[in-house]
């Protein structure tokens, strides 16, 4: 297998790409910071909002003439309230609508960033729009990185971050695509992503060049591709479980009459219960194919190598995060670890991949010596 | 209008056991939705060594043991990471050189064998007893679960988590049979019991799950089959040479228990040719784009059906149950040696060893069959230095030699002599590329030690009259690991079963759906569904409501008299005293 040579032209143009993404994440940020303290003028209003959509439902379900048939289902929610969801189905037309609500339950959903601001949602527009922009550049990079050298682009640590924090973004604008109530992860996902490429250009940067024989296999377009979405999705994961302890705390501190911080803000994120949930589903979702990253790359070692598994500094620590992502699973599936406790365990799983990504890379010399730094 | 409303009803129907309700209330089976084992914490009483026997096996087999143990395995793996481990030898004895009070305590602690030691084992020896010990039981009691009913109806639909009734017109018995055919077209295995049907779906999570656990065991087997049954050798064989798969041959060999030097595969190799191709622009310029090894190999010990093959990194050749892997490579200098007399008493190539990227390689040239010296006494003599496949323009003898391109571009052979005794018939095991110089002298040429850097083709001529040298040329060595594993198979099924497990047990959602029509005491007839999910999800409740509505083709919600709450005011759940159903943990579902 002979490869090409590197296109320079190319990877520069990759470079600099990646720093006009760069620049209108910067922008995407400021707009969301610009959201998020115009939208905090409708704090007062959150309240209120709130009461009017369940007014409407109540006009709507009130219009309703014969014909239409409801169903409201009762359920169960944590900390021991209920909500509703009401199903109704038109007779004639055959067409379902679904309302679904919080009633009298747990702490309802904030209503985002923008609050009920119009410039702020505006701001959120922009960003959102901005953030789809960047993510575009940035994709653009990671796609003349690779095609400048004709291989797959995350053969070091440096292209590594960038397509990890490019999956990072594309599962937030999946998410807010699919018209999920997740705008309020801009501006997390913003500054994390701006981190990890600040980290990259400026630590972590290589030329483009072609890889040592031992990285010549189709197992990294799948073994790393694989850790890449992990990777974006872990972190994901962690920006939902930060907010989640955020406003959990805050949540119990308003139960109990304590003084609050940051309200204004708080009010506006999603209800802990939401958080606790969407962090957990990232982390249940992302866990088999972790799991099947972790086993593409034995399969690699073994072609590699001759044997797939040697305790390699980067196979303890994958297996070490992996056991510490399964004994979160456990602790949540059986051992009735929620909230608080469940979340510093998925804390506790992030800190071990985030360790296994920089700090055995730099710190540690194995096999895997693929870090360029 | 036909709205059917009931007034929301507090629930405190859990999902799985909860070892940390504090009123400890045990599940009835309706609301078991999950095989996991109870937990039962009481330490026995008074019963003896039988009775503590059954409560260490219990919290052995407990849920929070079993966590422990993930956390301890986790914990257990870190110092391996972080201290060299066997068979790295080389880089143990640097750790022990460079750390001498911590080396004997950390010895001890097995701390330079971690995945093998005691305490790892142990670890990972009482998680799969825990697991073993979970896992049977659970399949039983599956089994039984798939053999038995859907369990009826409880009495009290409404303490479920999803909930909803409305009044209808219909013949109760109509609307539960109706019911009955919903759910088993919706995939339902239901049941219909005496006026209610009860429903459940979602079986594979709880497939999945066993499915998964099962699997680590095949891992664990796979693992272990490897590690009794595998050997593994290397041989450096030089360009144009071939090689046998005995140990005579072999530079070394690991075996283990069943695996020992007796049960090498028959078969052979011939190197035809290696190349190896580097980048040589940019700051990477050095790096290394491939390496192929050209062989011809043989099976059995018939040497004539030879087949072509090449080796290259990531793709070893396999000959039976054996895979050959390529996993170094280096240069051997071409030298002849004359003695004091002027005849050949050494040539050929001899493997130097590359202790860089850039493929510097220091070496030792033996000459055991030396004859004479010049002084007319037996002597052996010795040749030790440095191969550089590419020495830099501006190379002179006295800097330290180091390579500066890993290909050959601009060869040198710089060397010095040595006179004395080899010590090679002394009968200690003796490192052929390591000279031991206790009993040689090294020649000198005003008191300085002699040393020259040779061109290819370039003679030196060595002080004190004992004869020359000649860097004739220089060949490749490739190095070869030679290695038989089995239990890849075992293992990589068990890995395949497991992510197949997990993506049941965390993507399919087990859960059941009650319905009940009975007349009231009205003498209409009031229809209650319930849901309960193995966890918390939107779906069961989404579902439930598709069902209640489809449902209503059969029977259609009645107009409901005026009242401030609707039909929920007969139902029965509002008889209940409401206080009884106030939840009493706030941390039951997720
Ligand atoms: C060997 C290490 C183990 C690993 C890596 C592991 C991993 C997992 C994972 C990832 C889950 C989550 C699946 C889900 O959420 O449904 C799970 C669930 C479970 N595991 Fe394990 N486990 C291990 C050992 C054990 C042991 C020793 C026991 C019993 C003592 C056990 C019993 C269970 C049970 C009962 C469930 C939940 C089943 C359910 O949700 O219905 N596991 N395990």
């Amino acid at each position: 297998m002979l490869l090409a040579q590197v296109d320079t032209q190319l990877a520069n143009l990759s470079n600099y790409l990646i720093y006009s993404a760069m620049t209108v994440y910067t922008l995407a940020m400021f707009a969301q910071v610009f959201e998020w303290t115009f939208g905090a003028k409708g704090g007062v209003a959150v309240r209120s909002a709130q009461q009017s959509t369940l007014a409407e439902t109540v006009a709507a379900s009130a219009e309703a003439a014969k014909g239409v048939r409801k169903v409201t289902v009762t359920v169960a929610a944590q900390g021991g309230g209920t909500t509703t969801l009401t199903r109704t189905a038109l007779a004639d037309a055959g067409a379902t609508t679904v309302t679904s609500g919080r009633g009298d339950g747990g702490p309802a959903d904030g209503v985002g960033p923008a609050g009920t601001s119009e410039k702020a949602d505006l701001a959120g527009r922009i960003a959102v729009s901005l953030t789809v922009l960047g993510m575009l550049l940035h994709a653009a990079s990671v796609v003349a990185r690779g095609l400048s050298v004709m291989r797959w682009p995350w053969g070091n640590m440096y292209e590594f971050s960038c397509a990890f924090a490019l999956m990072m973004v594309g599962a937030y604008v999946i998410l807010l695509a699919t018209k999920k109530n997740v705008r309020w992860l801009g501006l997390p996902v913003t500054v994390v992503a701006l981190l990890i490429l600040g980290v990259a250009v400026s630590v972590l940067y290589t030329d483009s060049e072609q890889l040592v024989p031992a990285l010549h296999s189709y197992w990294l377009g799948i073994h790393v591709s694989t850790a890449t979405i992990c990777g974006g999705a872990f972190f994901a994961a962690f920006v939902a479980t930060a907010a989640y302890l955020l406003k959990d705390r805050y949540e119990h501190r308003v139960a109990a009459g304590l003084t609050v911080r940051a309200a204004n803000l708080m009010e506006r994120l999603p209800a802990s219960g939401t958080l606790d949930k969407l962090s957990y589903r990232i982390n249940a979702v992302i866990f088999p194919l972790w799991t099947f990253t972790i086993i593409a790359g034995a399969i690699w070692a073994e072609a590699a190598w001759g044997k797939y598994w040697e305790w390699d500094p980067k196979e303890t620590w994958s297996f070490i995060t992996w056991v510490a992502y399964a004994a979160y699973l456990h602790a949540r599936a059986t051992a009735g670890w929620r909230g608080r406790k469940a979340a510093y365990l998925a804390l506790l799983a992030f800190a071990c991949w985030l360790f296994n990504f920089y700090g055995v890379n730099i710190f540690i010399t194995g096999k895997h010596s693929y870090a360029g730094v | 209008m036909s709205d059917t409303k009931t007034s929301p009803q507090p629930a405190d129907a859990a999902e799985g056991p909860d070892a940390e309700r504090p009123d400890a209330e045990r599940l009835d089976d309706v609301e078991r939705l999950s095989t996991a084992p109870e937990e039962n914490d009481a330490v026995p009483a008074g019963i003896g060594v039988l009775g503590w026997l059954r409560w260490f096996w219990r919290q052995l087999t407990s849920m929070r043991v079993a966590l422990l143990l993930l956390f301890l395995l986790s914990l257990a793996a870190i110092p391996g990471s972080l201290v060299p481990q066997e068979p790295n030898t080389f880089k143990i004895t640097a750790w022990k050189n460079a750390h001498k009070g911590l080396a004997p305590l950390f010895e001890k602690l097995q701390l330079f064998d971690v995945y093998s030691s005691v305490w790892f084992s142990a670890i990972y020896i009482l998680l799969f007893v825990s697991l073993a010990g979970c896992i049977l039981p659970r399949t039983w009691q599956f089994v039984g679960v798939l053999r038995a009913q859907p369990p009826a109806a409880p009495r009290n639909l409404t303490r479920m988590p999803v909930y909803a009734a409305w009044h209808t017109d219909a013949d109760p018995a109509a609307v539960n049979a109706a019911a009955h055919r919903l759910l088993k077209k919706r995939g339902f295995r239901a049941a219909a019991g005496s006026g209610s049907v009860a429903a459940e779906k979602g079986y594979l999570r709880e497939v999945g799950n066993l499915l998964f656990h099962f699997a680590l065991f095949a891992l664990l087997a796979g693992f272990a089959w490897a590690s009794l049954f595998s050997g593994s050798g290397t041989k450096i064989v030089l360009e144009g040479q071939g090689y046998s798969n005995t140990t005579t041959q072999l530079d070394d060999f690991t075996g283990s228990a069943f695996y020992g030097v007796d049960d090498l595969d028959a078969f052979g190799f011939k190197l035809d040719g290696f190349t190896a191709d580097f980048q040589t622009s940019g700051p990477a310029a050095g790096t290394a784009k491939e390496f192929v090894a050209n062989v011809r190999y043989w099976e059995g010990a018939d040497t004539s059906k030879q087949k072509n093959a090449k080796i290259e990194v990531n793709h070893p050749l396999e000959v039976g149950g054996t895979k050959v892997f390529l996993t170094a490579h280096g240069f051997a200098p071409v030298v002849t040696v004359r003695n004091a007399k002027d005849e050949i008493v050494y040539r050929g190539p001899t493997v130097f060893l590359p202790q860089d990227s850039n493929v510097t390689s220091p070496g030792v040239i033996k000459v055991n069959d030396y004859g004479t010296g010049p002084d007319g006494r037996k002597t052996q003599l010795a040749l030790s230095g440095m191969f550089l496949p590419t020495a830099p323009d501006d190379f002179n003898e006295t800097g330290r030699p180091v390579s500066v391109f890993p290909a050959a571009a601009n060869p040198r052979l710089v060397i010095t002599a040595y006179v004395g005794d080899l010590r090679t018939d002394s009968g200690l095991p003796q490192n052929v590329y390591e000279l031991d110089d206790k009993a040689m002298t090294q020649l000198k040429v005003n008191g300085a030690p002699a040393s020259v850097p040779l061109q290819v083709g370039q003679g030196w001529q060595l002080p004190d009259g004992y004869g020359s040298v000649t860097f004739d040329g220089y060949q490749q060595w490739a190095n070869f690991t030679i290695s038989h594993r089995p239990g890849n198979a075992v293992a990589l099924t068990g890995a395949v079963a497991a992510i197949l497990g997990l993506i049941g047990s965390l993507f399919v959602q087990r859960r059941r759906i009650w319905v009940r029509a009975v007349t009231a005491p009205d003498g209409r007839t009031l229809v209650e569904v319930a849901g309960l999910g193995r966890s918390e999800s939107a779906r069961t409740a989404e579902e439930l409501a598709e069902i209640a509505v489809e449902l209503q083709d059969d029977a259609p919600a009645a107009d409901e008299p005026p009242g401030p709450d609707g039909p929920a005011d007969d139902a029965p759940a509002a008889a209940d005293s409401p206080a009884a159903a106030v939840p009493t943990a706030p941390e039951t579902k997720e």
